[in-house]
């Protein structure tokens, strides 16, 4: 298969015309998948029968003259804690060993409806909590680009299965960067849409104040099509916003002429010198396209980190609790409920999930919730509140996605810290609830793909397209 | 006792009459096949989200409005705590800020209770569990679990420690019990749970500040309800004239042995960790929606049966007119009035034999109006009139009339009366004598007579009547 067909709308356009069949397109996906995933491991299920019988059937649409939807023939590969009817749904966890959903999640309805073909389900960092995908329990990922490096996470088996070509698109869920950065790592682009764009019906919950669904692609014109067939209203998810999906493909071409770029003087440091010098390149790619650059404070920025992680497993305590053994999952019998729930509980998840709900559990605890909880959900308000103000001056900001280039396995995952720091430039977006992307812009250290963010206020999804478009052009020449 | 007062705060549990659950299409019905009522978000399959149920916001509205209350904006908030009926492992109900607040109750006996909020939460499933010691889950063999109940829309209302007496907090429940079912919010059943009451109850020197109180779980009926608060009662205060402590506890009622036990004390109580419940947004009820609720309030109880017992006479606080108020039968009653009846004779002739007929019973208003015009016109004996009446309910209505004349209860005359009572006189020298002279006693023998003589058609007291005016 040709370059070209690494633009999930290029494929979908040969099918729906006929140039090439929704089968054919899936066994070149499928034979990449037999070649390389033993070495990447970004799967925890491959569909190879289901998804089969769904190339098919957009193959009968287009032969029948119906319309076969505008992601006809695309293969997709899910995250694996969106749940799929039938299929096992994971979340990376011994804790829902031989479960399997009686419902399809709204996205996966969606992505159907559209004519999108799912490949499989992909690992993650176990129930999304990671930076790596480290800390699955049916192991790691590697990353495509050098399977010595991690892809990034939570998300890491959709970036990966992306960056390696198993699908043309990839479904992530990002609460605290876990589809930007992994993007940035494996040099697609990632999308975290506005808070409420995308239903979260179906999505294991994490923090759900937090988490959002959003596509890896290739290009940035992938993504605003993916988000155009999976956002909008969902009367199932009461956080969804409302109102129909954005509009993005149309305004994609219209450029930055006139835009307010805005550069946060106060943002944290910590980003390696490679990348760095990556954002001020698209700094300049702005300028150069007749955007202006602005100068901005977002002092509450700095204090992102620390509350996300008062607020993100706070929700997870609770999230978390229903996996007790007792309807679904694994259960280690025991002569009373309450041994059953330790044991069941003990030997379901991993250090890091153990370690979040302990930090949850407490920051909620009487006596220190104000301390804890109550205090993060106030440094919440301030941060929403620089951004708001920040956006004032400026139409969209640009960051760092990830403060380094991918690095290699075992890295962090002694310093549990460190790894926490990898999300120091995505979280604050989570928090306020705002749109953020990474968009590949060159390569840093190693030759490794560096993500640059593109962060824009509440509903601004297409002016934020419209920059990454025109970075995405610049970048590739 | 008499030095001591006693102080009731009562929480009730009310399950809604809505067709679905709180946050699920799921229906909400008692009694069908376990586990069959359940869906992804009734059993917190992973992935599933709440969607606030609009029907079980307005019945919860009509509760708040009915008991006075301020219907508010307000939010939902997480319980976190592990029992094997609650499947998310965290209930959903309202904390800081619920739908309603601040209202109050009037008992029949005049005390106001002040409400102090009424708010929404969601039930619980409900556990089975086999083998071991007395249906506890301790000590049990195994345990079975049916989800149908799981996330009924619940009210729970939380009134205020106004009462006094175990009387009072019987009245209470039953004055409440009878504005749910008024307004259409509950079936409010104790015995099927659909209402649930736990009492708070504290001892004091009238006048002192509030003494430590316990919580008594488990009362299964407005009669234990009294029985339980008079034990507790008891108990605390054996416990402070021996000058120990009241220790602050959950206690279970025990119907058989007629005690409360402890269940757990107040340091063993959950951190339930509540916060801000992020799957639902915040709930503001607007202005219109409350005011159309307000308005399309249907008379409650106390009122109606101020109105009921204007019309028939009847003492407001009696028995009839608190029964026919609450079976809803109190506007027929009024009809039976327009249709030319006595409304009088009709309250008691429905109280007494309407208790299955609901709110719209089978005998047309004018049917039984026919009755008690038969009856104030000295037509029909008591007895008479009773069995007229069963012919009625039989039938489903009918001309009294033609039954009490088929059943050969010919209308007695005042002159056929009085020629009955001279024949008696006649016939009984020896017994009208002894009356005659003032031995009111020997009346019985007349009257008896009279009876026999008529063959049970004539009415007593007119004939009691006509011999006293014969005395000389």
């Amino acid at each position: 298969m040709d370059e070209g067909y690494r633009s999930a709308l290029d494929l979908a356009d040969d099918v729906r015309n006929g140039r090439q069949t929704a089968a054919a397109v899936l066994e070149h996906h499928l034979a990449a998948i037999e070649l390389r995933e033993p070495e990447i491991h970004a799967f925890n299920t491959v569909l190879v029968d289901e998804a089969r019988a769904a190339a098919a059937a957009v193959d009968a649409a287009v032969a029948e003259g119906r319309d076969p939807g505008p992601l006809a023939g695309v293969p997709v590969a899910l995250k694996d804690n969106m749940c799929t009817r039938g299929i096992p749904t994971t979340c990376s966890s011994k804790i829902l060993d031989g479960w399997r959903p009686p419902y399809d999640a709204t996205v996966v309805e969606r992505l159907r409806a559209a004519g999108a073909v799912v490949v499989g389900k992909t690992n993650l960092d176990e129930f999304a909590m990671g930076s790596s995908t480290e800390n699955s329990a049916f192991g790691p990922t590697r990353n495509p680009l050098d399977v010595t490096r991690v892809p990034g996470g939570s998300s890491g088996g959709s970036a990966a299965a992306v960056a390696a070509g198993f699908a043309a698109v990839g479904l992530g869920s990002d609460t605290g960067g876990s589809i930007r950065q992994p993007a940035a790592l494996c040099g697609v682009v990632g999308v975290k849409t506005t808070y409420g764009v995308v239903s979260r019906y179906g999505l294991v919950a994490f923090a759900s104040s937090l988490d959002q669904i959003g596509p890896f692609t290739h290009t940035v014109a992938d993504a605003a099509a993916v988000i155009e067939a999976i956002g909008g209203h969902d009367p199932a998810d009461s956080t969804s916003i409302p109102q129909p999906a954005p509009v993005l493909t149309a305004t994609l071409g219209d450029g930055v002429e006139g835009l307010r770029v805005g550069r946060i003087t106060d943002l944290p440091k910590g980003a390696d010198p490679d990348v760095e010098e990556r954002v001020e390149a698209a700094f300049a790619a702005l300028v150069a396209a007749g955007a202006t650059v602005v100068d901005v404070q977002v002092p509450a920025f700095t204090y992102g980190l620390t509350a996300y992680y008062l607020i993100a497993p706070a929700e997870a305590s609770s999230n978390l609790a229903r996996y007790d053994g007792v309807r679904y999952g694994l259960r280690v019998e025991a002569p009373d409920t309450n041994t059953m729930y330790m044991r069941t509980r003990e030997a379901g998840f991993g250090d890091e999930v153990k370690r979040r709900i302990m930090l949850g559990t407490y920051a909620l605890s009487a006596g220190y919730y104000d301390a804890y909880y109550g205090k993060a959900l106030k440094v919440r308000r301030l941060i929403a509140d620089d951004f708001a103000r920040a956006y004032q001056q400026a139409d969209v900001l640009i960051s760092p996605a990830s403060p380094s280039v991918a690095f290699p396995l075992g890295d962090k995952t002694d310093n549990p810290l460190a790894m926490y720091l990898c999300d120091t430039y995505t979280i604050p977006s989570n928090l306020s609830g705002d749109p953020a992307m990474s968009v590949p812009f060159g390569r840093g250290a190693d030759g490794l793909p560096v993500g640059v963010q593109v962060l824009a206020p509440t509903l601004g999804e297409a002016t934020m397209f419209r920059v990454a478009q025109t970075l995405e052009d610049t970048a590739r020449g | 006792m008499a030095d001591w007062e006693m102080v009731v705060g009562l929480e009730v549990h009310v399950e809604l009459a809505t067709a679905t659950k709180l946050f699920s299409a799921s229906p909400n019905r008692f009694g069908d096949e376990p586990n069959t009522n359940i869906d992804p978000v009734t059993l917190g399959l992973p992935g599933a989200l709440p969607v606030l149920n609009r029907q079980a916001v307005e019945l919860a509205m009509r509760i708040g409005l009915a008991l006075n209350c301020t219907v508010q904006p307000c939010t939902f908030h997480r319980k976190n705590y592990f029992y094997p009926d609650m499947p998310k492992a965290y209930q959903i109900s309202q904390y800081d800020v619920p739908l309603n607040v601040d209202g109050w109750l009037d008992l029949p006996d005049g005390t106001r209770v002040g409400i102090e909020r009424a708010h929404m939460e969601e039930d619980t499933g409900k556990s089975t569990h086999l083998g071991g010691a007395g249906g506890r889950i301790h000590g049990s063999d195994s345990s079975l679990i049916d989800f149908n109940r799981a996330g009924v829309p619940l009210v729970e209302i939380v009134g205020r420690p106004d009462i006094r007496t175990a009387e009072q907090a019987r009245q209470y429940v039953g004055e409440l019990r009878a504005i749910l079912v008024a307004v259409g919010a509950s079936d409010a059943k104790m015995e099927e749970g659909s209402m649930r009451v736990d009492a708070n109850v504290s001892m004091r020197r009238p006048g002192d500040e509030l003494g430590t109180r316990c919580e008594i779980k488990n009362v299964n009926s407005v009669r234990s309800l009294g029985r339980a608060i008079d034990y507790e009662a008891h108990r605390q205060i054996d416990l402070l004239e021996a000058g120990e402590r009241v220790v602050q506890q959950t206690r279970h009622w025990d119907e058989t042995d007629g005690r409360t036990h402890t269940l757990r004390s107040k340091e063993d109580a959950d951190d339930y960790r509540y916060f801000l419940e992020p799957d639902l947004v915040p709930l503001a009820p607007e202005d219109e929606w409350i005011e159309r609720v307000r308005a399309e309030l249907p008379a409650l109880p106390a009122a109606r049966r101020t109105r009921l017992a204007e019309a028939t006479g009847a003492l407001v606080t009696g028995e009839a007119i608190a029964v026919v108020v609450e079976r809803g039968q109190d506007d027929y009653v009024l009809a039976v009035g327009a249709a030319g009846g006595d409304v009088g004779r009709a309250l008691v002739h429905v109280k007494e034999a309407f208790a299955d007929q609901g709110t719209m019973p089978m005998v047309p208003p004018e049917d039984l109006a026919g009755l008690t015009s038969l009856e104030t016109g000295g037509k029909l004996t008591p007895t008479q009139a009773k069995q007229v009446l069963a012919e009625l309910v039989a039938n489903g209505g009918g001309d009294a009339a033609a039954i009490a004349a088929a059943k050969g209860f010919a209308a007695m005359d005042i002159g056929a009366l009085e020629s009955l009572v001279d024949h008696v006189i006649a016939d009984n020298a020896g017994a009208w004598a002894k009356f005659a002279g003032g031995e009111d006693k020997a009346m019985g023998a007349l009257v008896g007579a009279a009876m026999k003589a008529s063959k049970g058609q004539a009415d007593g007291a007119a004939v009691t009547a006509l011999l006293r005016a014969r005395r000389p």
